[in-house]
């Protein structure tokens, strides 16, 4: 018995400290995409279980970390809603500190075309957007170091 | 010097057939035969299901969480439809140097485990993933006899909830299978789905 709740202890002190992930439909994503900000936005589609996705997550991390006022970085997790708890456990252990967004929606042929009609639905996945121009990327492979600055840069 | 002349050739020659071969089966289209390694050992080849009335071939493996969502729903596809004349082709196209859960005696042990009765193929080239333009895993697509040929009738996913089959309403390859036992046409020929990316060898 003990050891359970010293588990959940010991996950609710690190969660206190660490990002959690928003569980959301898909009307907040599209209006993450469609949003009328000054900032590029950088949308990143992963899973826990996508280990390409996981492998990449330090370089979007990376940018975030770096508080460029014209960037926004958002990840769009797409692991199953009744998964949260694992989600919000990896967001503690990683110690991520990007925007975590998990998107609730099974019936992915509802909205899949909505973010970029050349997706297949595999991931990981990368939209880039900027609002201003209306310039956007979208990257349906796993990111190498230096695509993210050079992706940014060409939506500019 | 000639050898080497002839590697430049071949070389150039081989890009040239590789450039004109990167549009994907797309519906309607005829498929070319292939032939892969089954796990037991035996060589299967598309020409193998000549007598039937067509085919269910999905791009699954091992490792990936929706394949294996998807695992007993595949198992029974074949069930309901192998004696209809539609029997599933599973091929599995991970590389195994990226993917050792998918290699070839780890898929013949999750055949064994879970009894396929249909075959369980290796794509190890890849090169029959790449023709159909198969992009993760499962990815299904549903093919039709007509005449000599196999013809794309259906692409996409199995149906509208991984999660969960008992809450899924839209079963598109039953639906697709159905519609073509019956000769009509498939309401909905082509679906998308979130997926593991097929893990493609390092070029």
């Amino acid at each position: 018995m003990r050891k359970p709740v010293f588990l959940l202890c010991l996950f609710l002190a690190s969660a206190a400290s660490a990002q959690q992930a928003n569980v959301i439909k898909f009307d907040k994503l599209q209006a993450l995409i469609d949003a009328k900000s000054d900032q590029v936005q950088v949308i990143n589609f992963w899973a826990t279980w996508c280990a390409p996705c996981v492998k990449e997550l330090p370089l979007l991390e990376k940018l975030n970390a770096a508080n460029d006022p014209t960037v926004k970085v958002t990840l769009i997790n797409l692991d199953f809603a009744d998964k949260l708890d694992k989600v919000n456990a990896f967001i503690a252990r990683k110690n991520m500190k990007t925007d975590v967004l998990l998107l609730d929606e099974i019936d992915y042929n509802t909205w899949i075309d909505k973010v970029d009609k050349s997706w297949g639905g595999a991931i990981p996945a990368t939209l880039i957007i900027n609002p201003k121009n209306g310039r956007r990327k979208f990257l349906d492979k796993e990111l190498q170091e230096g695509d993210l600055e050079k992706l940014i840069a060409e939506v500019k | 010097m000639k050898t080497k002349m002839q590697s430049l050739v071949m070389l150039i020659c081989a890009g040239i057939l590789f450039a004109g071969s990167t549009t994907s089966y797309q519906l309607g289209d005829s498929v070319s035969d292939f032939k892969l390694k089954n796990v037991d050992g035996k060589m299967v080849s598309l020409s193998d299901y000549k007598s039937g009335k067509g085919v269910i071939i999905i791009f699954d493996c091992n490792t990936c969480p929706y394949s294996r969502a998807y695992n007993d729903r595949i198992i029974g596809l074949n069930k309901k439809y192998a004696s209809q004349g539609f029997p599933v082709v599973a091929i599995n196209p991970n590389d195994p140097a990226q993917s050792p859960g998918d290699s070839f005696d780890e898929m013949a042990a999750v055949a064994k485990k879970k009894h396929y009765d249909f075959p369980y193929l290796q794509d190890l080239s890849q090169e029959v993933a790449h023709a159909f333009g198969a992009s993760n895993t499962p990815h299904v697509f549903v093919l039709k006899k007509d005449g000599s040929d196999f013809k794309v009738a259906y692409i996409g996913t199995i149906d509208n909830n991984t999660r969960d089959a008992s809450a899924a309403d839209k079963k598109y390859v039953e639906d697709a299978v159905n519609a073509l036992l019956e000769n009509k046409p498939v309401a909905t020929p082509k679906t998308k789905a979130i997926g593991c990316g097929i893990r493609w060898k390092n070029s």
